[in-house]
């Protein structure tokens, strides 16, 4: 078996009740691995978009694409691993600083580019957008000064240039042709 | 939820607009939708519906005996006749009583929409009585399903339903719709434009670089197996396929699903293939360099251990759904789509091929197992199953429609009645449903009213659902049943004879009088304990006009040979031992024979 590797997924899916229990009920009985989902919202009504990642060899990758294209509410679907794309996660981290050290994580933020959203007497709750590997660096650092409560999302990804494959079939599903051969 | 499920456009003719409750409405569209006959149980959530069905006259409702059997019914109806088969319940325990019947419609992809009545949408999610959570329960098992709570929802979703159970790979849907939403009117006329689905595309269509490919290797095969799965009958291909071998002269081998998608008495018929398929074709599979596989799925009942599997084939892939191809075997060509579409590109490409060493070669195969294996049974007056469904398949003439329960008689069946007609036999493949076979044999009889219809179940698994003889009684349904008496759950003992050290736990199984049970329904009864007197039960049981149950008491402790232990090598196959000092006594050695 070819070897396991992070992939990431785009999905359009409808926006309707249980369509998020269906997919993970597919995830679940195929037992795929999944590191990350995230789902909400578009410009669109009616329509929401997913990323997600899972350790998938190339193969079972073409299958995962198959099978949500076998849910009824799954609009398209697009593995952008190999694509140019932006991935993006968001997490929020609250550090038990008080006031004596809180200009030095501060400065730490800022080589991060996360920025304070809420400061209480011994707290401080930073923001921080990036890949999984930024956001790890700065926990690492804030470490020392003490990590309360951190919360993070899902990656977020979109390939970069124009319309993505996905986007581009929402309402017009492509009639599956071919299957790579191995 | 969204609402916009019709797509009508402007100019086009409706019929007349009515007032019509919820109830009327499922039913309405049910007959627009062509449905003849419904099986089911009634009970409070689906009581407004059951209150509008006599409005229906041209509806036959099936009064079941538990709702499985409604399930397998509707099931069977679809096998037989190739369309949707439908069955309703209630909430609650009628719905979850539907659970089997719908997993195994998921696993052999048959199209069949089952309607549940919920409880009113005002108490979801409140843990009224009787109410579950059965779109949830069913959600692994389904195709799709459905919660509609509002009136003007029934008709455009029972139409998505029937489209997608019966579009693409088929399976089944489950609409379940609230009381209130029954009980409601709205305005109603019949939508017939096409269902369109924004996220749905059954449709699949291979590229030319992969015909290219696939005729290449059908070209320069020089030992090749065409294996004939349940995708050929589903597609209709099966006259293309005969046509496909006319060409090529390649053998056919069969999954237990595909039996009939290719005439079991052609000269290029190898048989199933598999657990228990015959000697010869196992090994012709180990031996080929070239599979072409139709609309199957290598499920591993079929390949045994995958890593020794056809070690030397390359895989030609015809497949509809995307999600099967590399799944379980690694394929060389895939042919993504319609089984018989892609039989049609193909046939004007491919010619006859060299192949006659090889014919040869699997002739010698038969020649050496064909006696040993499953023929290898004394006629000394003692009776074996083997002996009966032979003797069935004679007095038949190979025409019946046989529907088999799980165990050691479905493998039986599967090798002494020999098919030549697609959709003549009906049998749980995927997920080996014991109870299976007489309420699918009852929906099947729907379908193929001329047809001589018979069950063969054995002693445990009828007793499952054996409840529906009362239905075949209530309802005039008449179908013949072989019961092939044994004594043990055979099939579990005959494994704990081979890998359980003998010990034979759970599996002495005993029976009710079967022939006193028929009576005691009013239906007929006959008893066999003699080889002679299965020609004459057969034909008695035919001729009377009832349900007629014939109990043939078997050899007890008999095993189905050859076979595949699971998960072993292909061509490692337990073969039935030859008793000491005795020279070959095939069992088909009578005069006709
Ligand atoms: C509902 C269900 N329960 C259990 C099994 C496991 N099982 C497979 S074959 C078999 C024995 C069937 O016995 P019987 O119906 O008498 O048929 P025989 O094998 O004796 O021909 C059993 C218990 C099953 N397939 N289905
Ligand atoms: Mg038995």
């Amino acid at each position: 078996m070819a070897t396991q590797t992070l992939r990431t997924f785009v999905a359009y899916v409808e926006d309707r009740p249980g369509v998020l229990n269906r997919i993970s009920s597919l995830f679940r009985r195929r037992n795929y691995n999944i590191v990350s989902l995230n789902v909400g919202r578009t410009h669109e009504v009616g329509v929401s978009r997913m990323t997600f990642r899972v350790e998938a060899n190339e193969d079972s990758a073409r299958r995962i694409e198959a099978n949500l294209y076998k849910l009824v509410n799954v609009l398209s679907v697009e593995d952008i691993t190999d694509k140019p794309s932006v991935s993006r996660d968001l997490a929020l981290i609250k550090v038990a600083v008080g006031p004596q050290k809180r200009a030095e994580v501060l400065q730490l933020c800022e080589v991060f580019r996360a920025r304070a959203v809420d400061v209480g007497p011994d707290t401080l709750i930073v923001e921080i957008t990036g890949t999984q590997d930024k956001i790890d660096g700065l926990v690492n650092i804030l470490q020392p000064f003490g990590v309360a409560e951190m919360v993070q999302t899902g990656a977020l990804a979109m390939t970069r240039g124009p319309e993505g494959e996905a986007a581009k079939s929402v309402h017009q599903p492509p009639i599956l042709r071919g299957v790579t051969a191995a | 939820m969204a609402a916009s499920v019709t797509n009508l456009s402007p100019n086009e003719t409706r019929p007349e607009t009515r007032r019509l409750t919820g109830s009327q409405i499922i039913w309405d569209t049910l007959v627009n939708q062509g449905v003849e006959v419904v099986f089911g149980y009634p009970g409070g959530a689906i009581m407004p519906a059951y209150d509008a069905l006599p409005q229906y006259p041209g509806l036959r409702h099936i009064l079941v005996r538990h709702e499985q059997g409604a399930a397998h019914m509707a099931d069977g109806f679809a096998r037989a006749s190739g369309s949707v088969g439908v069955c309703v319940a209630t909430s609650g325990p009628g719905a979850t009583n539907l659970v089997t019947g719908i997993a195994n419609a998921q696993m052999d992809s048959i199209p069949i929409v089952c309607i549940t009545g919920q409880v009113a949408s005002t108490l979801i999610g409140s843990d009224a009585f009787q109410e579950t959570d059965i779109t949830g329960i069913t959600l692994p098992i389904t195709k799709h399903n459905f919660l509609v709570s509002r009136t003007e929802d029934i008709m455009p979703t029972l139409r998505q339903a029937f489209y997608i159970a019966s579009s693409g790979r088929p399976g089944p849907v489950l609409v379940d719709i609230t009381k209130d939403a029954q009980n409601a009117s709205c305005d109603y006329a019949f939508d017939s434009t096409p269902v369109r689905l924004s996220g749905y595309r059954p449709d699949r269509y291979p590229v030319p670089e992969e015909f290219e490919q696939a005729l290449e290797l059908i070209r320069k095969a020089k030992r090749p197996v065409i294996f004939c799965g349940h995708g050929v009958i589903k597609a209709n291909a099966m006259s293309l396929l005969l046509e496909f071998v006319h060409k090529t002269n390649i053998p056919v081998a069969l999954t237990l699903l595909g039996l009939g998608g290719f005439p079991a008495t052609h000269e290029r018929s190898l048989g199933m293939m598999g657990m228990h398929g015959e000697a010869w074709v196992n090994t012709a599979i180990q031996e080929a360099d070239l599979i072409i596989a139709l609309g199957m799925r290598f499920d591993d009942r079929v390949t045994g251990n995958l890593k020794t599997y056809a070690p030397n084939a390359k895989k030609i892939h015809v497949e509809l759904d995307p999600a099967e191809v590399n799944k379980n075997v690694k394929v060389d060509a895939p042919l993504l789509g319609d089984v018989r579409e892609i039989l049609r590109t193909l046939m004007p490409h491919v010619e006859r091929l060299n192949i006659d060493e090889w014919i040869a070669h699997i002739e010698t195969l038969k020649g050496d197992s064909a006696v040993r294996d499953i023929q290898e049974l004394p006629d000394d007056g003692r009776l074996f199953a083997a002996h009966v469904i032979h003797d069935l398949w004679r007095q038949t003439q190979g025409k019946a429609l046989v529907v088999t329960d799980v165990g050691q008689h479905q493998m039986w069946e599967a090798q002494y009645y020999k098919h030549d007609h697609p959709r003549k036999l009906i049998t749980s493949g995927g997920l080996g449903t014991m109870g299976f076979a007489l309420p699918a044999a009852m929906g099947a009889r729907f379908a193929c009213p001329g047809d001589e219809v018979w069950v063969v179940a054995g002693d445990g698994g009828f007793q499952m659902t054996a409840c529906e003889l009362a239905t075949c009684a209530q309802e005039n349904i008449k179908v013949n049943i072989a019961i092939i008496n044994n004594g043990y759950l055979g099939m579990v003992r005959q494994w704990q004879q081979f890998f359980y050290g003998g010990r034979y736990v759970a599996t002495p199984i005993k029976s009710p009088d079967f022939v006193k049970l028929a009576e005691a329904h009013g239906l007929k009864g006959i008893r066999v304990t003699k080889r002679s007197e299965v020609r004459d039960a057969v034909a008695q049981a035919n001729q009377n006009a009832e349900t007629t149950i014939v109990d043939f008491r078997v050899e007890q402790e008999d095993s189905v040979y050859p076979m595949v232990p699971a998960g072993a090598d292909l061509h490692n196959m337990i073969r039935r031992p030859i008793p000491e000092g005795q020279g070959h006594n095939p069992i088909f050695e009578t005069g006709e024979d």
